[in-house]
């Protein structure tokens, strides 16, 4: 894959050369299938344990197109593996059994099985399974729509440091995307050229500002009742169109309902590119589920903790409509009892070894607001997120967060919360959440967090959290300054142990949990985020390099002109 | 034994497997799999299916032996063994495994162990037919002769 071919040429080929990965216990049918989907051409690695699968995914994540794995497996239930799959690398998966029950197909479906095979397989069904990789690219990038192909195209091949892992976009799958994309696009242009009333309209960058505007507008007119009209008008932006408006809208409307959709979360793959993966090796993402009509709020959390290498973490928590659930992870999907206003939840999972960290769970200040916190849990093998997770309910409801997942050991929950860098001075003291919480404790050995976040407004940033301090997470703060409205960030935490930074890094499994809609599956340097983001507010993505000895991974890389963050955090 | 009457053997014993019901579809599946690139790929998988089979087999016999039967395991290693044996398309086997699935639910270590009897027969059955079968294509490859498709 990738070498350049002509296109007709290049279109035949495909979906020869699709890189599947296969997981069976059974050696047979291990052996049968692998000569299958050789024979449909494609490029096959076999696995007979589920581990082995998972390990060789996350070594090599670029390398594969998709998944096909049994359902029962001794190691690891083969829905177990999907979820994992699915959160951290997002690729498709096919689960096989013997087992047809619709109960089993169901679960299958549930956990996001991108298609359930009976066995035994005939070859007509595996030689289709291209169509689920073409589909799954179809709807990412489908999310970028206003951008042309080429765009998305470039970043996509530019975003990957790795030559060889251009394999989201290869020359045929181009130029079929290309041909559909242009019957979209031909429509558009023959509007705009036939219509002598369009105006070329100028690209309209949404900016922290505008999109701040925006949001109050949305804010003050009722989501429901909302019109680009009226917008527009609350707004009241010179050169803006109600178009521009429209369209920014509708994004706003998709991404919602693309949270709302997520259930459980195909988060893994957004930014997270293999290249990302590589450098910061932790990540973990800010699910917010929030409830309807809530205003838009930016809830910052800091935490500190000494001796963190580095801190900083975004945490903003928006007050989404339509948003009404919580499905932080497909682990804990069928955990309704998460369900709940204004919640946040963010997976952290240490693999490494976490003697204590002083729990301290943050209350926000108010009612709605989010809290997030950390979940830690000793060192487990293959250990991944889903195994710890938190449910954060708000406070005041009654909830009691669900750890049926945890593993044996008693999970860990720290409360982080994130600051505004430069503002330290409306920090507020972070009160204990509901005594519902089992008490943990845990210790980091030292955290550093590698941030990207979007941030709304430059004056009130985002948050920062900071897991600073020696094994303990102290003081946490609420930082309440900013009542910017925001769409929720992915952003990447690295946790390093200070002791020995590569194991720690290796250790830690922290996914990304949460998706920005427009940057789906796309890493892209950061001044090619903001040319590609034109319409896109927030989702502006700053990375605060916060580990002194982290590699920069180049992407979502901003100059961060008018942060003071970083000074203040390295300062 | 000369060639034609080999070829003769061979297709009459094949299809009588496939009416008796021995083998289905899937080892025809198999078959059609093979080629010039891997000429021997029905027998090693068959032969996979022999070693896996026997290993299921005896912790079959011995989990069933236990004081205490943990029938979760053995319906365990049941949905193993059908799984396999669907693989290769021995039909037989599979369908005891079926009903031995159902003993396993309902805890009826009696008929567990009928069925264990029964899976086992079924399984030397077919084990040695399939080994019959590719007796019969040595010879005819010996004989200079190309074995019959079916298909």
């Amino acid at each position: 894959m990738g070498n350049p071919l002509p296109s007709s040429r290049a279109a035949e080929a495909f979906p020869a050369g699709l890189r599947v990965l296969i997981v069976d216990d059974d050696p047979t049918w291990l052996k049968i299938l692998e000569k299958m989907l050789r024979k449909c051409s494609y490029q096959v690695t076999t696995c007979s344990l589920a581990t082995d699968a998972l390990h060789i995914l996350r070594e090599r994540k670029a390398r594969f197109d998709i998944v096909i794995s049994d359902v029962n497996m001794p190691d690891m239930d083969g829905f177990k593996l999907l979820e994992h799959v699915g959160l951290e690398m997002d690729l498709p998966v096919i689960m096989m059994s013997i087992d047809g029950e619709t109960s089993r197909v169901m679960k299958g479906v549930q956990h996001g099985a991108c298609d359930y095979l009976l066995k035994p397989v005939r070859m007509k069904e595996l030689r289709n399974i291209w169509q689920h990789v073409y589909r799954k690219k179809m709807q990412e990038l489908k999310e970028v729509e206003t951008h042309s192909i080429d765009e998305v195209i470039n970043i996509l091949r530019n975003g990957s440091e790795d030559i060889e892992d251009r394999h989201l976009i290869d020359e045929t799958e181009m130029s079929s995307m290309r041909k559909r994309k242009d019957v979209d696009n031909k429509e558009f242009v023959d509007q705009e050229l036939n219509d002598p009333s369009t105006v070329k309209k100028a690209r309209v960058v949404w900016s922290v500002d505008l999109h701040q505007k925006f949001v109050n507008a949305v804010d003050q007119i009722g989501f429901d009742k909302v019109g680009p009209k009226k917008i527009l008008d609350l707004m009241s932006v010179p050169g803006l169109t109600r178009e521009n408006v429209a369209s920014h809208l509708q994004k706003y409307r998709l991404y919602l309902s693309r949270l709302q959709k997520q259930n459980g979360g195909t988060c893994g793959g957004n930014m997270q590119s293999d290249h990302i993966n590589k450098t910061i090796k932790g990540k973990f993402g800010l699910k917010s589920s929030t409830n309807v009509q809530q205003d838009w709020e930016l809830t910052k959390y800091a935490c500190t903790t000494e001796n963190f290498q580095t801190h900083g973490i975004v945490a903003n928590a928006a007050h989404v409509s339509e948003m009404n659930r919580v499905a932080p992870a497909q682990v804990i999907a069928s955990k309704k009892a998460l369900v709940n206003d204004a919640q946040l939840g963010l997976f952290l999972s240490f693999k490494g070894m976490l003697p204590s960290i002083r729990e301290k769970a943050c209350k926000p200040l108010h009612d709605e607001r989010p809290v997030m916190q950390l979940m830690q849990y000793p060192e487990q093998e293959n250990y991944s997120v889903l195994e710890g997770y938190s449910c954060l309910a708000n406070p005041d409801r009654d909830h009691e967060p669900c750890f049926d997942h945890f593993p044996s050991s008693q999970p860990l929950i720290t409360s982080a919360t994130c600051t505004n860098g430069k503002d330290m001075k409306d920090l507020y003291e972070m009160k204990p959440l509901q005594p519902a919480m089992p008490p943990m404790a845990c210790t980091i050995d030292s955290v550093s967090i590698q941030v990207k976040h979007g941030l709304v407004n430059l004056q009130d940033t985002g948050a920062i959290c900071k897991l600073e301090g020696s094994p303990s997470i102290e003081d946490c703060y609420l930082d309440e300054t900013c009542n910017q409205g925001c769409f929720p960030l992915t952003y990447e935490v690295s946790l390093k142990s200070k002791s020995d930074s590569d194991s720690m890094l290796e250790d830690l499994h922290l996914y990304s949990v949460q998706k920005l809609s427009y940057l789906e599956n796309v890493s892209c340097t950061g001044t090619e985020i903001y040319q590609y983001i034109d319409s896109v507010p927030i989702t502006e993505v700053q990375r605060i390099n916060l580990c002194e000895d982290s590699e920069p991974s180049g992407e979502y890389l901003y100059d961060p002109v008018d942060y003071s963050i970083d000074e203040y955090l390295f300062s | 034994m000369e060639l034609g009457s080999l070829q003769r053997r061979y297709i009459d014993f094949t299809s009588a497997l496939f009416r008796e019901g021995f083998l289905d579809n899937q080892y025809t599946q198999l078959q059609q799999l093979q080629d010039e690139s891997n000429p021997e790929f029905v027998l090693e998988v068959v032969t996979l299916f022999f070693e896996d089979s026997e290993k299921l087999l005896d912790e079959l016999s011995r989990t069933l032996d236990q004081q205490v039967v943990d029938y979760k395991k053995v319906d365990a290693h049941v949905h193993q063994l059908k799984g396999s044996s669907a693989s290769i398309g021995a039909q037989r086997v599979k369908n005891v495994c079926m009903a031995f699935r159902n003993c396993c639910e309902e805890r009826n270590q009696e008929g567990c162990l009928r069925c264990l009897q029964q899976v086992r027969q079924e399984y030397f059955l077919v084990k040695s037919k399939l080994e019959t079968l590719f007796r019969l294509e040595k010879q005819i490859l010996a004989a200079g002769g190309s074995v019959p498709v079916l298909w």
